[in-house]
């Protein structure tokens, strides 16, 4: 692999489901692997979940720091705001 | 009146954290924080440092006691519906012994550690971090023995975690890993726990064996352990901050943190080992092998986070290629090591069955049917005939990672590596050039390490026979041997209604 990756892995539960779906939207080089109980999403340079794209999947408020109740690892810089949080190497 | 402005992510983390600290009048910095230099580390300006989560408290209480919330629900559930019969085999509960009996005092250990750096750092920002992850690690250890006494009720082998820890030989282990960094500096402490073993190595702990006991069904281990998880992310990035401030600081901070990284990293390395062999041999469904756990998780990942950090100097662990090397050869080394000294362990062991060897052919093809299933095939020969092969013997351990120096060279796969040095007329051994090295840089603190065997040939361990030395260890009859011939076998045949030639079936 030349390019530089990053990844995040979310336990496969109902909490982080909407999590998954605006990753999969905003990010389309994500590229998920399924493990048991667990998924691994990898993408080259940087990988963003939006607050925007999660609320509109759920239906009310979310806060970017709602990631610590699913993450289960990462690989990357953190670029944290209230709007985004996002990995990213380059 | 007119409502104050909302603040934003970073204005809060600047007054919930930096604005937290204030200046001393009476005392000196130095007299306050007096374990902050002697390292040899020089940091010029601590309001430097930038947590890159940007955690305050008020929030990290909040998802904590979520994360508890969700935790216990699930323990409980589990408790109430005996839940234990759920798991694939009784096989897959010795993987948890180890797990159990091995991390639930190295969580106790790091909670006491970062409580120190907490309390050691003159930064805030600093010492914000250091006490949340200090209660993080008081939480793991916990939940985990909470999911010890779950088992425990069931199960052989877990009913006295803490007074094993501190005496039996492979847990002397990860005791010695974590001893290691606690009695060393602040500095010294954060590198090999927070980098070395959370940001570089704990992928491999937490991911394929959390994963692993979900596919086990094992619910209450998933739910503790990626819970555990879910605060270890906070801690790899602690773990990159902290690395990346000390180079930041001063140059004169490169040369010793490279050789903390190179220590820890070889370190984790050997005590990973063993989680290395519950992935290959220990988990009845499995998620990945060790060699493609390694290929992820380290050669590739790893490479990525060393690339980060090139930019101020530091580069790959010293010995790493090392590793690579190995990977072919680790576990099967040591599920052999363990299946000899069976009798004196605290969890089963076996030869596996037929279809388990084949996958291990697949993962493995350069070595296994070469050097190692031969040995496994003769061995459950021997075992069938009612000869199951114990080794009455001590095993020699290797002076810095304590485990048996039983590893070969990969280059000479069938000749076992041994390294020894001279420090003040003793001779002291060891399992790789790697760990010989550690041991001559800091001879004075190494060659004090508490090595099972030779205590137990001084007399400082209950007496000279093995039975004497599982009692000082409170073993009892029950907890270790052969899978085949345990009280877990029959009372997991009892439960599920199963003869004794179905479930080796």
């Amino acid at each position: 692999m030349s390019e530089k990756m990053v990844f995040l892995a979310l336990q496969d539960n109902e909490d982080a489901r909407p999590i998954r779906e605006a990753i999969e939207a905003d990010n389309p080089l994500a590229v998920i692997t399924q493990f048991p109980g667990v998924y691994k999403i990898d993408a080259p340079g940087r990988l963003v979940i939006n607050r925007e794209s999660v609320e509109e999947r759920i239906g009310r408020a979310w806060n970017p720091q709602d990631i610590h109740l699913s993450l289960v690892t990462l690989s990357g810089n953190i670029d944290e705001t209230e709007d985004y949080f996002a990995l990213e190497r380059t | 009146m007119e409502q104050a402005k909302k603040m934003n992510m970073k204005e809060k983390y600047n007054t919930m954290t930096g604005d937290l600290a204030w200046d001393f009048s009476y005392k000196t910095e130095a007299e306050i924080f007096p374990l902050s230099d002697f390292e040899g580390i020089k940091i010029e300006d601590w309001s430097k440092w930038q947590d890159p989560f940007r955690l305050t408290m008020d929030a990290y209480w909040k998802y904590q006691g979520e994360k508890e919330r969700k935790l216990y629900a699930v323990i409980d559930a589990f408790g109430q519906n005996n839940a234990h019969l759920g798991v694939t085999d009784a096989r897959y509960i010795n993987a948890l012994k180890i797990f159990l009996t091995a991390v639930t005092p190295l969580e106790y250990g790091a909670h006491r550690g970062f409580a120190m750096t907490g309390r050691a750092f003159p930064g805030v920002g600093a010492q914000v971090a250091s006490q949340m992850q200090s209660i993080d690690e008081l939480r793991h250890a916990q939940t985990q023995l909470h999911t010890i006494s779950q088992y425990n009720k069931y199960f052989d082998g877990l009913h006295d975690p803490f007074h094993m820890f501190d005496r039996t030989w492979y847990l002397s282990v990860p005791k010695s890993y974590f001893e290691d960094a606690l009695s060393a500096g602040p500095f010294e402490f954060i590198t090999a726990i927070s980098f070395s073993f959370e940001y570089v190595l704990t992928n491999l702990l937490f991911m394929p064996f959390m994963s692993g006991a979900a596919y086990n069904g094992d619910m209450a281990t998933v739910n503790f352990g990626f819970s555990a998880q879910s605060d270890e992310s906070r801690h790899m990035t602690l773990g990159l901050e902290v690395i990346k401030f000390m180079l930041e600081q001063h140059p004169d901070n490169l040369p010793i943190i490279q050789r903390w990284i190179d220590k820890y990293f070889w370190r984790g390395y050997r005590l990973l080992g063993i989680v290395g062999m519950m992935m290959d041999y220990m988990l009845p469904k499995r998620v990945m092998s060790w060699k493609e756990g390694w290929e992820m998780y380290f050669e590739q990942n790893g490479k990525m986070l060393f690339d980060d950090l090139a930019r101020y100097g530091i580069t790959m662990p010293k010995f790493w290629e090392q590793s690579v090397e190995e990977k072919e050869h680790l576990t099967h080394q040591l599920w052999l090591t363990f299946y000899s000294y069976g009798h004196a362990a605290a969890f089963h062991t076996w030869i596996p069955d037929d279809s388990e060897l084949d996958w291990l052919s697949e993962k493995y093809p350069v070595t296994f049917d070469k050097y190692y299933r031969p040995r496994l095939v003769y061995l459950r020969e021997q075992e069938k005939a009612g000869k199951r092969f114990y080794n009455p013997s001590l095993p020699q351990l290797c002076q810095t990672c304590q485990i048996p120096m039983v590893y070969t060279d990969p280059k000479n796969p069938t000749k076992r590596v041994y390294r020894e040095t001279t420090y003040k007329g003793d001779k002291f051994h060891f399992c790789s050039d790697a760990c010989k090295e550690i041991f001559e840089h800091e001879p004075e603190k190494m060659s004090q390490a508490w090595l099972p065997p030779h205590q137990i040939f001084q007399g400082n361990c209950g007496g000279a026979t093995i039975p004497d030395v599982l009692k000082y260890y409170h073993f009892t009859e029950n907890d270790g041997g052969e899978f085949l011939h345990s009280r877990d076998n029959a009372n997991w045949n009892m439960w599920k209604g199963l003869t004794p030639d179905e479930e080796a079936a």
